[in-house]
């Protein structure tokens, strides 16, 4: 499976792309398997201020609902729009065109926290076949 | 093509100029007195409803009706579901038209047939359950949840003390339960299921505080175990001051045998169109009585049928009930439906409803136990849980042996259900099917292990037999056409596309 | 038991083969201390017992057959085709669960398609479910939605909305942070224009409004949508189904949701119920819908098929975030409007329309010439109406049923300021001699 070297991992399996103050958020290739067809994004709101680990997004299948949780703490500054006609964008391409959402970063700090692409590699590894 | 496997919709059917029901061509008030109607407040738009004969129409409708699998046609093992058999004596008693043209404003003097049946349905339900009052509003299983929610709430505001804000519900309960406390912005803490698949005593009390407004149980769990640690979990619950909420959907195998009032229940819903033998109507109307012990009777919604010296009658509600919660009387045409049942079975009947519901589902477990794995030990109540995941070097689901077991006539069971069991087919017989037809069942279940080793394919694109085969429901989510309007404005788009 | 197929032999056998000695060994989890409890009921009755029992308690009933009825307030005599009740009387549609099995349940799914499609066509909005209990819970379930989607806190609610509707409202949302406020009425029971006006602020995240109202009014909504729209706030109507064979749609009036009760549609009066919750919102609403959808699709051969969808809003999916606890619905009531509807077709919805407006106006104009009797012949109506008696109505309710006539439905019950006003339903049942009568009768009063 693919995870990018320039991206930071979650525990739950978004990864966010750093950029300056903001950073661009989605799942990884992992995550995107297990949920299967996306059939529905829930995007948060312009301006909406997230915290890290806590929901930001939805993201559906058929068969059940998954909670995307902001990696590190901010303000929403723009959604992918494309998702809503779009859903499958997440499927087939999670980390460019899947994007989810974007933020203006509030405690920068925070990314200390988050996994490089190897640790989280090790993570997947151990994680419960289902 | 067969007519029968016809599949246009009525619309698609439709001949401008064809009608069906006739009515009545006179006018009573004067002849243009239509056009006093200011404009403004007529409908403008015209309304596109088919346009067909009457026995264009018949044919339509029993056509469908032949594409369903039913009770009354095929054996329907849904675990938690409790497809029981519904006694015909039951219907002819509900479309008796002295219940059906009874208006629900009438005076009580002219439906004195009818509050006594209420009367007796909620005196029969109390007997069984032992609680104290039941109202017979709520119109369904989790309607009676959001029913018991808000007299948690309204018991609790009323005896002040902490904010109560956590309610506990075991992992392998139904969605309804958690939904039900979201709804009222309780906090839902899930209790883990211990290895037994009962509810962890020590995962319990680590929960259990000043906050916990109340557990929502439902016994015999949805493993089908009865919780044998019920009365030292009622009584853990009440010393921290909680309430305990019985969620009736597994009500079945207790008739005669234990009651969730002596429990310790404080709460309990009773879903008529299971335990009770009403129909399931492809989804409802079912009917969720709740009752509740003598603390919570002046919460409950009103009003409730009372006896008094002139007869029953409708008594108006306490201050501090929570007041009603449904249109008029609740579904009374399922209470009807009920009242024959209780009235069939009698004291007698009751214990044997239970012992057969048991008697069939251990008989069933016990021929499929070499098969396929049981989730459980020991004996079961009315349901069981196998597991599929010994079959996952095949790739073969739960769902896919439900899909296949629809090409040998049976209903699928429960699949993926209770979430604590990977691969999970909860299998709930009832009582009322005869050992021959268990016997077919567990017959195929075995054909369809050995498929899964010899030919998978067969299984995993199964059914091969019906009028459709897995329907692309990732299609029907991402793209939701939703009515005969969306189809029409489909192609249209699509027209337009092409051009 | 004449449903229970196992013999004493078969029981004998099968305990055998699960290896236990007795029945007690398989419920042996439970407790002894709570088995065999002492549960006081009647004995078993055979069929022609109960069937005769059945018949007994029927004959305590009088019935709006046996009498002359003009009871209406949100539940109404109607007739039913026998096409319909032969159709819904079909035992695989009545007997069958929940179609989570879409192969084994095309017929269920496809009925409800056309129901949704039916109830799109005839409130003239965007997507309906596949039904809910009744008409009090699903606005709710619509106050519910427009609080949601608006992130507001407070509702208004015409109080000439049913009284059990406002009544289950406020239960619904006892205790959340959420807030109802009534509008009031005019003397001639119309919404209160100025009232709305002075209300609608910031905090409003919609307004219901029932159309004809309570009192039987069509309700004049010109300009409300555009109003409740530039504050941001949904509008939620209600409005008697049959009505919209004449009276305009909610799509019509701008409405976001039209929730109310689908009674009217060929589903008897049954004291109340099984009745029918419809709920029909706007595209943009659709994520927010409680309960099931039917929707359109193809199956593994291409072929067209039918199947629940979008169920991740949904308890059994989302669990605790669901947008509403519902499960099992009205399915069986949605069948019954749907037979209903594709029977009338699209000239029998506007005719039946007509015939109850006709009936009732010709009843009105009828009554406003008795002088014990004052109707405001000014108001435009559907089925009902409101009458005034200018003597004690209970003494007049009481010579009616003398003569077996029920004459309408006290309005003192759910408004105690309006003292001796009651309300009168004639619809397509009422023959001109039946209508006659009760004019008679009242005149003598």
């Amino acid at each position: 499976m693919d995870f990018p070297e320039n991206l930071r991992y979650t525990k739950t399996h978004e990864w966010i792309a750093v950029q300056g103050t903001k950073a661009k958020v989605g799942v990884t290739e992992y995550a995107q398997k297990e949920i299967s067809d996306v059939v529905f994004v829930e995007l948060p709101k312009m301006g909406q201020v997230v915290q890290q680990a806590k929901m930001a997004a939805v993201v559906e299948s058929v068969k059940a609902a998954f909670d995307i949780y902001a990696p590190v703490s901010g303000k929403i500054t723009n959604a992918n729009k494309a998702l809503e006609s779009n859903p499958a964008l997440i499927n087939q391409s999670p980390y460019a065109e899947g994007w989810i959402f974007e933020l203006e970063l509030s405690s920068p700090a925070e990314l200390g926290t988050l996994m490089t692409a190897a640790q989280y590699h090790e993570a997947v590894q151990q994680a419960p076949k289902h | 093509m067969l007519i029968s496997l016809d599949d246009r919709l009525s619309f698609e059917k439709s001949k401008p100029g064809r009608r069906a029901v006739s009515l009545p061509k006179g006018r009573f008030s004067d002849g243009d007195s239509l056009r006093s109607i200011p404009k403004g407040l007529l409908r403008q738009t015209s309304i596109g409803f088919p346009e067909l004969s009457e026995p264009d129409i018949v044919r339509h409708f029993i056509n469908l009706s032949r594409k369903n699998f039913s009770v009354d046609t095929h054996f329907y093992p849904l675990g938690s579901c409790t497809m029981k058999y519904n006694p015909k004596v039951n219907e002819w008693a509900a479309r008796q038209e002295k219940f059906t043209a009874l208006h629900p404003l009438q005076s009580d003097a002219t439906v004195q047939g009818m509050l006594q049946i209420l009367w007796e349905l909620e005196e029969g339900l109390k007997e069984i359950s032992g609680m104290d009052r039941f109202t017979l509003q709520p119109a369904a299983g989790a309607h009676g949840e959001l029913t018991g929610m808000m007299l948690v709430r309204a018991y609790h505001a009323a005896h002040g003390g902490p904010t109560r804000t956590k309610v506990l519900v075991p992992d392998s309960s139904h969605g309804t339960n958690p939904a039900s406390a979201a709804l009222f912005g309780y906090h839902v803490v899930e209790i883990k299921s211990n290895s037994h698949g009962c509810v962890d005593l020590e995962d319990l009390k680590q929960h259990l505080d000043e906050h916990v407004a109340c557990l929502m149980l439902t016994n015999p769990n949805t493993l089908g175990l009865f919780e044998k640690n019920i009365l030292e979990i009622t009584k853990l619950v009440h010393q921290h001051g909680g309430l305990l909420y019985y969620d009736g959907a597994n009500l079945n195998p207790l008739l005669g045998i234990a009651r969730p009032g002596d429990m310790g229940f404080d709460i309990i819903h009773i879903n008529l169109h299971k335990t009770f033998s009403t129909p399931h109507g492809g989804g409802g109307p079912g009917a969720g009585p709740v009752g509740v012990k003598k603390h919570l009777i002046p919460f409950l919604p009103g009003p409730l049928v009372e006896q008094t010296k002139k007869g029953y009658a409708w008594a108006s509600h306490s201050s501090q009930s929570i007041g009603r919660v449904k249109l008029f009387h609740g579904n009374v045409g399922v209470m009807i439906r009920a009242y024959a049942y209780l009235k069939t079975l009698g004291k007698e009947g009751l214990r044997k409803v239970s012992e057969a519901a048991i008697l069939n589902a251990n008989y069933m477990k016990e021929m499929l136990k070499d098969t396929f794995r049981v989730a459980t030990q020991g004996p079961c109540m009315h349901e069981f849980v196998l597991s599929l995941k010994s079959f996952a070097a095949q790739g073969v689901h739960a769902g896919d042996v439900g899909k296949r077991l629809l090409d040998f006539g049976f209903h699928a069971p429960t699949v993926h259900f209770p979430l604590v069991v990977p691969e999970a087919l909860m299998i709930e017989p009832t009582e009322t099917e005869a050992r021959e037809t268990l016997d077919l069942f567990i017959e195929a279940m075995k054909e369809i292990a050995r498929e899964i080793v010899t030919d998978p394919e067969k299984v995993k694109t199964a059914p091969h037999t019906l009028p459709v085969r897995r329907p692309n429901d990732v299609l029907a989510a991402r793209k939701p056409i939703l009515s005969y309007r969306d189809q029409v404005r489909e192609k249209v788009l699509l027209a337009e596309a092409a051009a | 038991m004449p449903y229970l197929s196992l013999t004493e032999e078969e029981k004998k056998s099968m305990l055998g083969e699960i290896g236990v000695r007795s029945f007690d060994e398989l419920i042996k989890d439970i407790p002894v201390s709570l088995r065999d409890p002492k549960i006081l009921l009647s004995p078993s009755l055979s069929e022609p017992e109960v069937q005769d029992l059945i018949s007994k308690l029927g004959r305590k009933n009088t019935t709006t057959r046996d009498a002359l009825s003009f009871l209406g307030a949100g539940s109404y005599e109607h007739f039913i085709p026998a096409a319909a009740i032969e159709i819904v009387g079909r035992q695989e549609f009545m007997t069958a669960y929940t179609p989570y099995q879409p192969e084994a349940s095309q017929g269920t799914l496809q009925a409800i398609y056309e129901y949704q499609s039916l109830m799109t066509e005839l409130t003239g909005l965007d997507v309906s479910n596949a039904s809910h209990y009744d008409g009090a819970t699903s606005l709710a379930e619509a106050a519910l939605v427009a609080l949601k989607h608006t992130d507001r806190l407070k509702l208004l609610v015409a109080r000439s909305l049913h009284p059990h509707y406002r009544e289950t409202i406020r239960t619904y949302l006892a205790g959340t942070p959420y807030k109802v406020e009534e509008l009031g009425f005019d003397v001639k029971g119309n919404f209160n224009r100025e009232e709305l006006t002075a209300k609608l602020d910031a905090s409003v995240a919609g307004v219901i409004f029932q159309t004809p109202n309570f009192f039987g009014n069509v309700e004049d909504l010109e300009g409300i949508s555009e109003q409740l729209h530039a504050n941001g706030s949904l509008m939620i109507l209600t409005a008697n189904p049959l009505s919209l064979g004449l009276f305009k749609s909610p799509g019509e009036w701008g409405a976001d949701i039209a929730a109310g009760e689908g009674q009217p549609l060929g589903l008897s009066m049954e004291f109340g119920g099984p009745y029918l919750g419809y709920f029909v919102t706007t595209q943009a609403l659709m994520r927010r819908i409680p309960g099931r959808l039917a929707g359109l699709t193809e199956d593994a051969d291409g072929k067209r098929a039918f199947c629940l969808t979008l169920q991740a809003r949904e308890q059994h999916i989302r669990r605790e975030r669901a947008s509403s606890n519902i499960c099992s619905n009205q399915a069986l009531c949605a069948l019954a409007a749907c037979a209903y509807m594709t029977l009338l077709g699209k000239k029998g919805i506007r005719e039946i329309a007509e015939i109850n407006w006709d009936r009732a106006n010709y009843l009105r104009q009828k009554i406003s010439k008795l002088k014990n009797f004052e109707v405001d012949s000014g108001s435009i109506i559907f089925n009902e109406f409101r009458v005034k008696s200018k003597k004690p109505f209970a003494r007049i309710e009481e010579k009616l049923m003398a003569q077996g006539i029920f004459p309408g439905v006290a309005l003192e019950l759910f408004y105690p300021e309006l003292k001796d006003q009651f309300l009168v339903c004639a619809t397509e049942t009422k023959s001109k001699e039946a209508l006659d009568r009760f004019v008679e009768a009242l005149a003598k009063c």
